[in-house]
Parts: C-alpha cells; sequence; structure tokens
C-alpha cells in the first residue's frame, strides 16, 4: 500500500471537518471499548493471563529463527511449502508465481493486513488473476476501491447508506436498506465466487511451530470457505506470528476477541495444517505458506522489539482519543492508531512518518487495555527522541528547543523571561480571563478553544511572596 | 543466498547472535515444543455440561439433550420442522446407518454442495468453556457440510464435553496420529458486524446452529 502518512496534519483536518465520517464514528464509538470491558470481566485472571501471553511472545522473539526453522520443517512434513519474503516485492512475485503455475485465473481472499501493506491485489491483477475480498467489510472496500481504516472492522467509516448505494450501482439489483438484507445480498454475490476460485488467500493470525500449522480467527465463515474449497491454498503472514505451541496459542486466544471485538471467541479460529489427506473429499491440495519480514526483523534487538509481540486486536486504536476523533485512513498507511503510529515509522522509514508518534496525548489508554502489554506511549516517546536526534524536526522547534534550553540553565533571564509572559498573557485574557486567539506559532491550541490566562504573577513569585508573609 | 538465509541472518544478528545457535538453545526449545505447558487457565469450577448450554445458547447456537443417538432423527426432524425448514439434508456417513425414514427427513451422505440448505455432522468434542464446537477433517468428515448449508446441525454425545481447549488440544494429541488437514472451533452461527457494528447472524456461513446432544454414547 502505498504510504501517505507524511500528509497526516491536512488529511486529520480534512477528517474532522467530514460531516459524514464523523457522523459514523459517533455511532460506532464506544461499542468496541464497552463489548471489550465487559468480555474481561469473565476472567478474573485477566491480568496473569496478559502476563503469560507477553511471556509467551517474548519467548518467541528470543528465540525467533529457531521457532521460524522448526515450523518450516512441521509445515513442509505435511506437505505445506513455506516461502521467505524480505519484502513486499518478494511477497507478491513468490504469490504471482504460485498463481501462475497452478493456472489460477480467480482467487478468493479473506481478510489479511500483510496483504495490505504489500499491495497484494494489484500484483495479483497485474497478473491477470481476478481477486475477489470475501470478508464484508474489505468486500465493501474492494467495490469503493478505498482501503481499510481499521485492522479489525475495515469499514467503520462508512454509513449503511453508503454501502447500500455502493451495492445497488454494483450489484445492480434493487436497493436493500436493511443490515439482514445487505448482508444476504454479499452471501448471495460470493457464494458463487468461493465456489469457482481456483485459489483461496488467507491470512494468519498465528502459525503454530509444534505443529507447523496456520490459524485464523473469523466471524463470516468466508476465511474457512477460502482455506477449503479452492484447490490452491495460500496463506501470507508475518514472521513474527509464530507461536510455540497449541497451548500457547489458546492462551493468546483468551485475550485475543475479547481485546478485539468483545467475543469471548470468535465464531470460527480455523487451524489448517498441510494438503488434503488421501481420502479426503475437500480442502487444498496445494498449499503455500508465504513469510513475510518487510522491515520486522530491523525492530529486533532495538528499543522497539516490544512492538513485535503484536497481535493485532485493534484495542489500541479503540480506546485513542485521536483515532476516535479522526478514524484510520489520516494515519496513511495499513495500521492507524496508537500501533501504527510505531508499525508505519518502523517499516516505511521514520522520516516518511514524522507527525504519527506526535499524534498522541501520551494517555496511554492503549497501553492500558494492550493484551501484551506493549507500552505504547513510551515507544511513541522514543520514536519523538529519535526524530530530534536525527534532526528530523523542523528548523523552528529546534531553535525554539535551544532557546529554552539555554534560558532554562540561567535562573536569571529564565524568571524574567517568564514574568513577562505570565504579565501579557494575562493582559492578552482581558476581564474575561480567556485568551482567544495565541499568536502565529501557537495559534493551532486556540483554533477550537480558550485558553485560561494566568493570573499574572509566575509560581516563584507567589512562592517568595508567601514564605516571606509566613 | 536464499531470502530464508538472509531473514534468518538478519533476525541472528539483531539479537546479537551472529553464528549458528548453540546445542543448548536448540534443545531447550524443542524441549518446550515437546511439553506445550499450559497458562494459567480462567475459573472452571462449573459444571461442564451446564456451562457448556448456557455459553452455546449465549452465542446463538440452540441446544438439545436426548437419551441416545436413536433419537437422532426425530430431534432432527422436529428442530428443522418446528423452524419451518427444508427437510432434506447432507450428512456425514457416520450417521447414514440412522432410521432416518422414521423422522421423515431425507438425507444424503456425501460432500456438501453449495445450495444444500441442511447439514448434519458429529463434532470431535466440545468445549465448555467457550459453547464451542471442534470439528475435525478427514475422509469421513468432510469439512464443508458444517460450512456451506445455512443450518448446521452438530450431534455430540455429552461425555464428549471438555473442560478447555487444552483438554481439547491433548485429547486430539491421545486420538489422532497427526494433527488433521482442518481442525475447526465453532461457536455459533457465522455473523457479521461490518455494517455499522451491527451484529447480524448469518454471514457466508450458517444462519444456525442446532447442537444436539446425546446422553449415552
Amino acid at each position: 500500500m502505498q504510504v501517505r502518512s507524511m500528509h497526516f496534519k491536512a488529511a486529520a483536518s480534512q477528517k474532522l471537518a467530514d460531516r459524514r465520517l464523523q457522523d459514523a464514528l459517533r455511532k460506532t464509538q464506544g461499542k468496541f471499548v464497552a463489548g471489550r470491558a465487559q468480555a474481561i470481566l469473565e476472567l478474573e485472571n485477566f491480568d496473569e493471563i496478559r502476563d503469560a501471553a507477553r511471556r509467551i511472545r517474548d519467548r518467541v522473539l528470543e528465540h525467533l529463527d529457531l521457532y521460524l526453522e522448526q515450523f518450516e520443517r512441521n509445515a513442509t512434513a505435511r506437505g505445506a511449502v513455506v516461502h521467505w519474503a524480505e519484502n513486499a516485492e518478494e511477497a507478491n512475485r513468490i504469490i504471482c508465481d504460485i498463481a501462475r503455475v497452478h493456472g489460477v485465473k480467480k482467487a478468493a481472499k479473506s481478510k489479511s493486513m500483510v496483504s495490505e501493506e504489500c499491495a497484494l491485489n494489484d500484483a495479483l491483477e497485474a497478473a491477470g488473476v481476478q481477486v475477489v475480498e470475501t470478508d464484508l467489510g474489505e468486500y465493501i472496500l474492494q467495490l469503493a476501491n478505498e482501503p481499510p481504516s481499521h485492522i479489525v472492522a475495515p469499514v467503520v467509516h462508512k454509513s449503511k447508506d453508503e454501502i447500500s448505494d455502493l451495492f445497488e450501482r454494483h450489484h445492480q439489483r434493487a436497493r436493500k436498506e436493511s443490515v439482514p438484507d445487505l448482508c444476504r445480498e454479499a452471501r448471495e454475490v460470493l457464494r458463487p465466487h468461493f465456489l469457482s476460485a481456483d485459489m483461496g488467500i488467507s491470512g494468519a493470525n498465528f502459525i503454530v511451530a509444534e505443529t507447523g500449522s496456520t490459524l485464523i480467527v473469523t466471524n463470516e465463515g468466508n476465511g474457512r470457505l477460502c482455506t477449503t474449497m479452492p484447490r490452491v491454498h495460500v496463506a501470507i503472514t508475518g514472521i513474527e506470528k509464530v507461536v510455540p505451541t497449541l497451548e500457547d496459542v489458546t492462551t493468546l486466544l483468551r485475550l485475543l476477541p475479547r481485546s478485539a471485538t468483545g467475543q469471548s471467541i470468535t465464531n470460527y479460529v480455523s487451524v489448517t495444517t498441510g494438503v488434503r489427506a488421501p481420502g479426503e473429499e475437500d480442502g487444498p491440495e496445494h498449499f503455500h505458506i508465504v513469510l513475510v519480514d518487510n522491515g520486522r526483523s530491523r525492530l529486533l534487538g532495538t528499543d522497539f522489539q516490544a512492538m513485535l509481540r503484536c497481535i493485532r486486536c485493534g484495542a489500541c486504536m479503540n480506546h485513542c482519543p485521536v483515532y476516535q476523533t479522526i478514524g484510520g485512513h489520516a494515519y496513511g498507511w495499513v495500521y492507524p492508531g496508537p500501533m501504527g503510529s510505531i508499525l508505519t515509522p518502523s517499516y516505511v522509514g521514520i522520516e516518511n512518518a514524522l507527525d504519527l508518534p506526535n499524534a498522541s496525548t501520551l494517555c496511554n489508554q492503549c497501553g492500558v487495555v494492550c493484551p501484551v502489554k506493549i507500552p505504547l506511549p513510551e515507544l511513541q516517546r522514543k520514536l519523538r527522541e529519535k526524530q530530534v536526534e536525527r534532526r528530523l524536526r523542523p528548523w523552528t522547534e529546534r531553535l525554539a528547543l535551544r532557546l529554552w534550553a539555554y534560558a532554562a540553565a540561567q535562573p536569571e533571564i529564565y524568571s524574567l523571561g517568564a514574568r513577562l509572559a505570565a504579565r501579557m498573557l494575562r493582559r492578552m485574557g482581558g476581564s474575561e480571563r480567556l485568551i482567544h486567539r495565541l499568536p502565529p506559532g501557537a495559534s493551532g491550541w486556540t483554533q477550537g478553544r480558550d485558553m485560561p490566562a494566568p493570573e499574572g504573577k509566575t509560581f516563584h513569585e507567589l512562592y517568595r511572596q508567601r514564605s516571606a508573609g509566613r | 543466498m536464499s531470502a530464508k538465509q538472509r531473514i534468518i541472518e538478519k533476525i541472528r544478528a539483531a539479537r546479537g547472535k551472529q553464528a549458528e545457535p548453540s546445542a543448548p538453545v536448540r534443545a531447550a526449545v524443542e524441549r518446550y515444543l515437546a511439553q506445550h505447558p499450559e497458562g494459567p487457565r480462567p475459573r472452571s469450577d462449573w459444571d461442564a455440561l451446564a456451562r457448556f448450554r448456557e455459553r452455546a445458547t449465549a452465542l446463538s447456537s440452540t441446544v438439545d439433550v436426548i437419551p441416545s443417538v436413536e433419537g437422532v432423527p426425530a430431534a432432527v426432524a422436529g428442530y428443522l420442522k418446528a423452524q419451518q425448514l427444508s427437510l432434506e439434508a447432507v450428512i456425514w456417513p457416520a450417521f447414514k446407518a440412522l432410521d432416518w425414514s422414521r423422522g421423515g427427513v431425507a438425507v444424503e451422505a456425501r460432500q456438501a454442495r453449495g445450495d444444500d440448505l441442511v447439514g448434519i455432522t458429529g463434532a470431535f468434542c466440545a468445549v465448555a468453556e467457550t459453547g464451542t464446537l471442534m470439528l475435525i477433517s478427514g475422509a469421513f468428515t468432510p469439512a464443508a457440510v458444517s460450512l456451506l448449508p445455512e443450518t448446521h446441525i452438530a450431534v455430540v454425545p455429552v461425555s464428549r464435553i471438555v473442560k478447555g481447549m487444552e483438554e481439547a488440544w491433548s485429547l486430539l494429541r491421545a486420538e489422532c496420529a497427526a494433527m488433521p488437514r482442518a481442525v475447526n472451533f465453532v461457536s455459533g452461527p457465522s455473523r457479521t458486524a461490518d455494517i455499522e457494528q451491527t451484529i447480524n447472524l448469518g454471514a457466508h456461513g450458517p444462519y444456525r446452529v442446532h447442537i444436539i446432544l446425546t446422553a449415552s454414547d
């Protein structure tokens, strides 16, 4: 997917002014938050399970090479073919080759964020393969030719009316107004594709080293159809998704759906291992697994390694006041919200996503809800530090900080400056004691609110005054 | 050098491990996989059958308990008639020998097609903690029968209800020589909340899941 994160500020302003988007966000806001809050009550030892989950993910990252080799050995023993791709282009080339070798005309695709990273659909279409997204949300986006705005609920930014319009236009059937009718129509339109596709493409929420299996959690059943009906199955996923054992998967599964959608378990948890066995009437004859690096190995051994624990539940964005206000598209790449503010600069270059780690109040809602305890605000702060170290901040900001650092080291100058500023701001506040507009450079702060004016005396002055009077 | 070698090398370099991992490190990883220890579990002081019924119902499955497997044709017919559903079903071969003539349901033991309306399957076991069915694929347990039809009916002996997913894996390791091609945990009818986060039952899989528990095996 093309990176547009450098345009974050402009995009965010646009999204704030988008009435339709704001309506859609308002409608759904809180549903995920309330759902998760309710679901975690089912686990009286929720925090103990989170610690265990974190240890599982850390164990994998500590020996990622060995667990990946174990996974490959066990998957290969069952007739799957494991491919390794250093970057998106390599992943696309591998999958286009698989399609060519097996004479694939049509691929039915289940939701995969790694395939979004790679822009796999474009590559396959260019190679003459028709790709049909089958997750309802992703299918709607394919019709609308838009990227997802949420990693779990990709179409959260669209209203039902917009979807009715899209279906009417593309399906050329009578307009459907209700959610059940829209879902029924999508089922009827997509069912023939599942049955006629030569290739099914899925992601993997986890891959299991012990058994060489790939695992997906889904609700709609399209993931099961994509991995059962077509004669070729391709699973594309990141190298960090490996989990040692089925028991470890079980621990993570107690957290993933609860954190994501507030479900105690998703409708389907599908574990696929190898190819169709002799005598079996369904299942793919060919199973290819593509393990994608695409920047992940670069995070190992750095301050940002903890980010690779991520199990893609989306709780961080659901709880983020910034995401709740602007939606996912403004972030400009596959992963929005707090997790995206770490992953995007890490994968596509810190200089291409300067605003993302700064688009946060460091309120730590994301850190509190993360099921594998990734310290997201801390990582955001580290990215800010890196921007300063690499001199990527604007010269005005650097100059201002340098002036401040100089003044802060000279108590006389500092207190004089503070006194002047306090007096000036008081005057600006007038009788209302509210500043409606700050001068250029700080004017953004007062764009949507007033700034309370200070009393006119600095802390130092008041302190001295009060200790003298004692 | 292959992409695999380059990725593995990058991982090792990042972790400060330039060379091959040592034999003890390898052995520790292999030992962990062989032992597959359990993680912490939520409280489970409930009765498995009661818990399964309660959770399955909460996930919009319907549950019926009958004395024995001989009663399945009548129970299936009763359910389908009450719901005003088709009386034609595709079934797993294991249920072919039952006397289907009594209930008036016409069954065919074969792979499911895209337009079948009712699919009847067994299950490898059922998980009480979440109210979930565990199905495994095989020559006599085709996966599509529980997936393509609009109504899925599953027949499970009460004795096959296990506490949690951990017990399901243990049972699988004990009874299957190798991991089946597909292991599917099914928790109610397929659903989607993609449109305005409004839950809609019936997406690409079944609209209804009806579970018939048989008290004796």
